[in-house]
């Protein structure tokens, strides 16, 4: 079976190619039909290959698929590595993958471009695949710009409105920043290590300098900054909102942003050696996530609210991986994909249900016109604020006792980041389900639960969001932490918990006390006295009003770097390329016309002419042959 | 020497073969006479070739001179067919009157 792994990628290729080519002569039911059916396939090869590998003596195995670019001594194959780490991502990308795909065939059914957003979502299951499963990092740097590219294409999918062209763009520059740093980083490695395979380069990674391993952690970092929404490069996350919301779900909450936690996992060796570069990586976790926290409490729309809150969840997870609690960090990424992609498919519901409509301050009540969903949703939601008996709880709770035992004060802003968590999303449920409906009289009359190809996936990940945290049991409540032994084996640095029990059961008694009554106040504020949020032109208290323009970071962006770039480009345009360049260029045209208008002449149209020119010419150059 | 002349005289003839050739093509202005003219070089080549195939007691020279004759006998095929349609259009033979693609 696992020689087979190429496969797995290779179906939603193949998916990407029919809907591609074909898509807009087929059917639309067969369309969305062969574009489910190819991550379902792999999937189910997935799953087979997961079993299978669990067992494998040396815990990885190298398939060696063809010999990609050989040149001299550089010789890099395409080779795929089945491991714990890529089968477990493999699982979390086909599985989540294919229920989004369920649902995208009902919720993106009235759209013209029906074909083109399922070939673009294969595509993008394909690359994602390739970037989990490559054994170099070259594979993985083709995969990390081909979800880029798909990324971009999916929140610019409605290309009509010139907004989420924009955003589009935005999620693409800011992505290409940070690839920039991961390129250079891979570029250190084979300058290092002659060669960019995982195996080659991990096993070597304690003969080199100290300064170079960190440098190279650091440039990967500033990739995964980019591609996993980290300060300072996490604007274009919430701007990526503009794409279709199974996009969201899929892309900007449990796959792609992951690639960061992915990348660092993978590279763990370069981490536990360099004490700097994971110090790095946990403070700009923790930054971010708190952070995006503050940011998420005031927004209004749903989606917003959620993309904050990816943010800030995958800021906790850089957290985790830069105390060295890497095994907790993947444990959080499959918890948040669960429940992320639950929630936002759940506000997919929601926004296909009002209409359109995305600011909550528009909806409210719609328990009782959306059951399902406002069932799952709630669920999601109790597991994201890390309820005890949750998986939310279990993943978090690993992260921040491991953060304790690493610094109390990190501890402290990731314990207050989970309590900002719980208060927004109860917010947010509060808001959009509770009290009395704040839309117009049509959107109330048009209000309806969604089909069961939309409640099907969400019942699906309500279940895993509810029961996803037995694979991730606390050790010391003496159970078997299954992901954490799964994992272990790839670790370079174990850092078993040396916390006493008591001070374990305290910190999770700490936070689930937290969690509690941090929903509690939400309760009061937002059911108790039905407080409904400000609009924009009201007057607010400064902070507030700060805040709710995302500490106007764009706009700093804007100050500090488009517009001096934006004037040293116009300064280029205006001088280097009008007078230089185009000096250059139209002054070598008009010498060549200048000198062809006089030659010319020669060219008389008379045969006789060329014929003794030509007689001239062979004569001396005879004599130049035999005088000279 | 072969049989008894000089190879200088051949080459002589052979010379003053292909400068009469050449002016011909040149100076005239009908193209039948151009084409003649061609023949005429290629003639004088080809004595050249034969004779000094001779002096050397080597056939590769005259199997040479068969093939430029083929060829010139190709060549006419074409040349003569392309005289005749531009003989149709322009009704003349003229080469000076063949200067529409001038400017």
């Amino acid at each position: 079976m696992i020689k087979l792994v190429g496969l797995v990628p290779l179906f939603p290729l193949i998916g990407f190619l029919i809907n591609g080519f074909f898509g807009k002569k087929l059917r639309k039911g067969l369309s969305g039909g062969i574009a489910c059916l190819a991550i379902l396939a792999s999937f189910i090869l997935s799953v087979g290959i997961f079993m299978e590998a669990r067992h494998l003596p040396s815990h990885s195995q190298i398939v060696n698929l063809f010999s990609w670019i050989s040149a001299g001594t550089l010789d890099i194959p395409f080779e795929f590595v089945v491991d714990p780490l890529s089968t477990w991502f493999l699982l979390i990308i086909t599985g989540i993958g294919f229920l989004i795909h369920v649902y995208s065939t009902s919720y993106m059914h009235n759209d013209e471009g029906f074909s083109r957003f399922f070939t673009y979502l294969n595509l993008f299951v394909f690359f994602m695949l390739l970037l989990v499963l490559g054994n170099n990092f070259l594979i993985m740097f083709v995969g990390w710009e081909g979800v880029g590219l798909c990324s971009y294409l999916l929140i610019g999918f409605w290309f009509k409105n010139t907004d989420y062209n924009n955003a589009a763009r935005k999620a693409f520059i800011m992505n290409r920043i940070g690839d920039l740093g991961f390129l250079l980083g891979i570029l250190l490695i084979f300058v290092t290590f002659g060669s960019t395979s995982f195996d080659q380069v991990f096993s070597k990674a304690g003969t080199a300098e100290h300064g170079t391993i960190t440098a190279i952690a650091l440039l990967l970092f500033i990739g995964a900054m980019g591609k996993s929404a980290q300060i300072p490069l996490y604007t274009w996350l919430p701007d990526a909102m503009a794409g279709p919301t199974p996009v969201s779900a899929l892309i900007h909450a449990a796959t792609m942003v992951t690639a960061g936690v992915y990348m660092v996992t993978r590279a763990n060796v370069f981490y536990s050696i360099s004490e700097t570069a994971s110090a790095v990586v946990a403070v700009v976790g923790v930054a971010t996530a708190l952070f995006a926290a503050t940011i998420g409490l005031f927004q209004n729309d749903i989606k917003k609210i959620l993309a904050y809150s990816t943010v800030s969840q995958l800021g906790l997870m850089f957290l985790g991986l830069g105390v060295g609690a890497y095994s907790s960090s993947v444990f959080h990424v499959t918890t948040h994909a669960f429940f992320k992609a639950l929630l936002f498919l759940g506000a997919g519901s929601v926004i296909h249900a009002m209409g359109g409509e995305q600011d909550v301050r528009k909806m409210g009540g719609l328990k009782k016109a959306l059951p399902i969903t406002f069932m799952t949703m709630l669920l999601g939601t109790i597991a994201i604020s890390g309820v005890p008996g949750f998986s939310g709880f279990f993943s978090k709770d690993e992260i921040l006792a491991h953060t304790y035992e690493h610094s109390p004060t990190l501890w402290f802003f990731g314990m207050l980041t989970s309590m900002l968590t719980a208060f927004y999303m109860f917010r947010l449920m509060f808001l959009t389900f509770w009290g009395s409906f704040r839309g117009t009289k049509e959107q109330h009359h048009h209000l309806h639960e969604s089909p069961k190809a939309m409640t099907f996936p969400l019942i699906v990940l309500a279940v895993l969001s509810v029961i996803g945290g037995v694979i991730g049991l606390p050790h010391f409540w003496g159970q078997h932490n299954f992901i954490g032994e799964h994992l272990e084996p790839l670790i370079l640095r174990k850092n078993p918990s040396t916390l006493p029990h008591d001070t374990e059961w305290m910190l999770m008694g700490i936070a689930s006390l937290a969690a509690l009554a941090v929903i509690y106040v939400a309760y009061i504020i937002y059911r108790q006295r039905n407080i409904i949020p400000l609009n924009e032109n009201d007057k607010m208290p400064a902070l507030q009003k700060v805040i709710y323009n995302k500490y106007y970071v764009d706009e700093i962006y804007d100050a500090i770097i488009r517009k001096p770039v934006d004037a040293i480009s116009t300064v280029f345009y205006k001088f280097v390329d009008k007078q230089i360049i185009d000096g250059i260029v139209e002054g070598v045209g008009t010498t060549v016309k200048g000198i062809g208008s006089v030659v010319r002449l020669v060219q008389q149209g008379d045969i006789s002419f060329y014929i003794i020119t030509m007689m001239l010419g062979v004569i001396g150059i005879l004599l130049f042959t035999f005088l000279i | 020497m072969i049989n008894g002349i000089s190879i200088n005289y051949y080459i002589l003839l052979s010379a003053i073969l292909f400068i009469i050739g050449s002016i011909g093509v040149m100076a005239r202005r009908n193209s039948i006479i151009i084409f003649m003219c061609i023949e005429l070089m290629l003639n004088a080549v080809n004595l050249l070739l034969v004779a000094f195939s001779t002096l050397h007691n080597d056939a590769k020279g005259q199997v040479f001179v068969f093939f430029i004759m083929a060829v010139a006998a190709a060549e006419v095929a074409v040349g003569l067919a392309i005289l005749s349609m531009i003989y149709r259009n322009v009704k003349s033979i003229d080469t000076h009157l063949l200067s529409n693609l001038k400017n």
